[in-house]
């Protein structure tokens, strides 16, 4: 039984929200239409297609597109060997889906990473703090929108934070498709 | 004259309820109990705010993030080869081990992962085991020390100090590496260095099987570890532990066999299993890993393609301009080469759009790199899903119904890093 085999067995069970699976490297991704369901799919993968092993949760940022968000869920049996990478798009009005603590334990210090860094919710997680950051940090840091030299943060009557200091950096190195000058690394304000 | 005396006749549920009201004046109130993050047996900047009843723990909520630096921040914003410094500082015990984690994931994004030259793959194996040997020589140490076996620790430090050594003169730096490129290593290994590798595995052996004489059969040692902090299989699994945490609990789930890499398939070694899942096992595991280690890279030093000081001139780089630099003789006199490297620098390599997840057998986990590309030289997005960050979720559901006391051994035998864990 390889990965791609149990994709299309999800397929064919989900066919109406699953799109088909896509591979590349050797790794097989399938799309959630419908966020909503995401318990009850994961539900399924771990019962009946032996994904008892939640690698990990991340999120990524589509800034400038809709939806913004997409949370990418990467599964994994322990005994067939197979992975798969289940991505889920949520919308910014939204900023919510439901949890998939009830399947896997593990999604409770993944999910409240991913609130804590992009500030997307997870419906019935029972305890949905930040983790990295401090208690009553007001931002979401890891979004696109948010610049890497941070912004000054204050905790009312405990301490005033400023943006780090870095002499004349940050220093961004920005991807290709652009000249010379414009990809080199050098001091740039979030809004170029 | 005649007095009034209330009698009050309370019905059997009232008087129930008084009686739990005076047993509660006797049993105390609970105490709340912060425990880090600067204790010695917190291993770095681990905050845990503990419910105590007495001196048994009824509630655990540990605090993470003191460390945070940042580090998927800062990966979106340089290049693929820019970000290599940043992997020495994960796992700051197994620096080489990350650096090979970080470079693979990036190889297996361009498609590279099989062109690897063999004596390339043959020195990132060297570089892997050595870093579990070394981080497993001080996750013992700090576990001895912390319930009282102070000699283990200085057994186990006079054997990193000569790891640390072995990776100054290979790579330049005792502690933050930075050895491996994207398609390669930084560079061959120095003449004589091979031997001084094997010098070092005959010596640590004797120092293990001093360590385990120490240890082992010792009765105060077994008494604090075993049946404490006992994580059965199925909650491993939940839960989501990796490394030699789950194999204590007798998950049979080790990434070099799993899912081979680099030129594992070609070596031979065995996979230890615990079978209770307590401290005592988790104990055991990481001693006969770290027997595997000596016996994988005995193996390696056999093999190595090019022998020991590379007589045969065998390539440790992928032969691709476009991901690797070239020869600095060869910039200041080839045209393409300068071409080459003028693009690499300022532009980084040119990464396919896509995305790929690479877990790395790393000595304290999966240590996982998701990189989704969006082209160019930069990542779009990069996650780090980082060992000891999923083995400390854990604690929460671990500690409770423990005594005080057992939390060192627990933490000593989870054996996380915090620069790891807060990323």
């Amino acid at each position: 039984m390889t990965s791609l085999d149990l994709a299309n067995q999800f397929k064919a069970k989900f066919g109406d929200v699953l799109s088909e699976p896509a591979e590349f490297r050797g790794e097989i991704t399938i799309r959630l239409a419908d966020a909503e369901r995401i318990a009850e799919v994961c539900e399924f993968a771990k019962k009946e297609l032996g994904f008892d092993y939640l690698v990990d949760i991340s999120s990524l940022d589509n800034y400038g597109e809709d939806p913004r968000w997409t949370v990418v869920y990467h599964l994994r049996g322990l005994a067939n060997g197979c992975e798969l990478r289940v991505k889920a798009d949520v919308s910014e009005e939204k900023s919510e889906l439901p949890t998939v603590i009830g399947v896997w334990r593990t999604a409770d210090w993944h999910e409240r990473e991913i609130y804590d860094m992009m500030g997307i919710r997870f419906r019935g997680h029972p305890d949905l703090r930040r983790i990295l950051m401090w208690e009553g940090y007001p931002y979401f840091p890891l979004r696109k929108d948010f610049p890497l030299a941070g912004k000054p943060t204050q905790i009312p009557e405990v301490a005033f934070t400023q943006a780090a200091p870095l002499e004349g950096g940050p220093f961004v190195t920005a991807p290709g498709g652009k000249d010379a000058i414009e990809r080199e690394p050098r001091v740039r304000t979030p809004e170029e | 004259m005649a007095t009034v005396q209330d009698t009050e006749i309370r019905d059997p549920a009232a008087r129930a309820s008084a009686a739990v009201e005076e047993l509660r004046d006797m049993q105390g109130e609970k105490m709340v109990l912060n425990m880090g993050p600067s204790h010695p047996a917190t291993h770095g900047v681990l905050r845990i705010v503990l419910e105590l009843d007495g001196e048994i723990i009824t509630k655990a909520d540990p605090d993470v993030g003191y460390l945070h630096r940042g580090d998927e921040k800062i990966a979106e914003n340089m290049t693929y080869t820019q970000f290599i410094p940043y992997t020495d500082r994960l796992d700051y015990l197994a620096p080489l081990a990350n650096n090979v984690a970080y470079a693979l994931a990036v190889e297996k994004l361009l498609g590279i992962e099989k062109n690897l030259p063999p004596r390339c793959q043959y020195i990132r194996v060297i570089c892997c085991e050595l870093a579990r040997l070394s981080s497993h020589l001080l996750g013992i140490g700090a576990f001895g020390l912390d319930l009282g076996a102070v000699t283990v620790f200085l057994l186990t430090f006079t054997e990193r100090e000569k790891i640390y050594n072995l990776c100054e003169s290979l790579t330049g730096a005792r502690f933050t590496t930075s050895y491996t490129r994207i398609g390669g290593v930084s560079r061959d290994t120095p003449p004589g260095w091979c031997g001084a590798v094997r010098t070092f595995l005959n010596e640590v052996v004797v120092n293990i099987t001093e360590m385990e004489t120490l240890l082992t059969r010792n009765r105060i040692w077994v008494d604090r570890t075993r049946n404490v902090g006992v994580i059965p299989k199925d909650v491993a699994v939940d839960y989501g532990l990796s490394g030699p945490n789950l194999r204590g609990s007798g998950v049979d789930y080790d990434l070099r066999k799993a899912q081979p890499y680099l030129c594992y398939p070609d070596l031979q070694f065995d996979v230890p299993l615990g079978s209770v899942g307590d401290c005592y096992d988790r104990y055991l595991v990481r001693m006969e890993e770290m027997r595997q280690s000596v016996r994988i890279l005995h193996q390696c030093l056999d093999k190595i393609p090019g022998g020991a000081d590379n007589q045969t001139k065998e390539p440790v780089n992928v032969a691709d301009g476009k991901i690797v630099l070239p020869a600095k003789e060869k910039v200041m006199s080839g045209m393409e080469e300068l071409i080459h490297q003028f693009i690499l620098v300022t532009q980084g390599m040119n990464v396919p759009p896509g995305e790929i997840y690479f877990g790395h057998e790393n000595p304290k986990g999966e240590l996982g790199f998701y990189i989704n590309s969006r082209g160019g030289g930069t990542p779009y997005r990069l996650k780090i899903r980082s060992p000891s960050f999923v083995n400390l979720s854990i604690l929460s559901h671990l500690l409770p119904s423990h005594m005080m006391s057992d939390i060192t051994a627990i933490l000593g035998s989870l054996d996380f890093v915090m620069g790891e864990c807060d990323r």
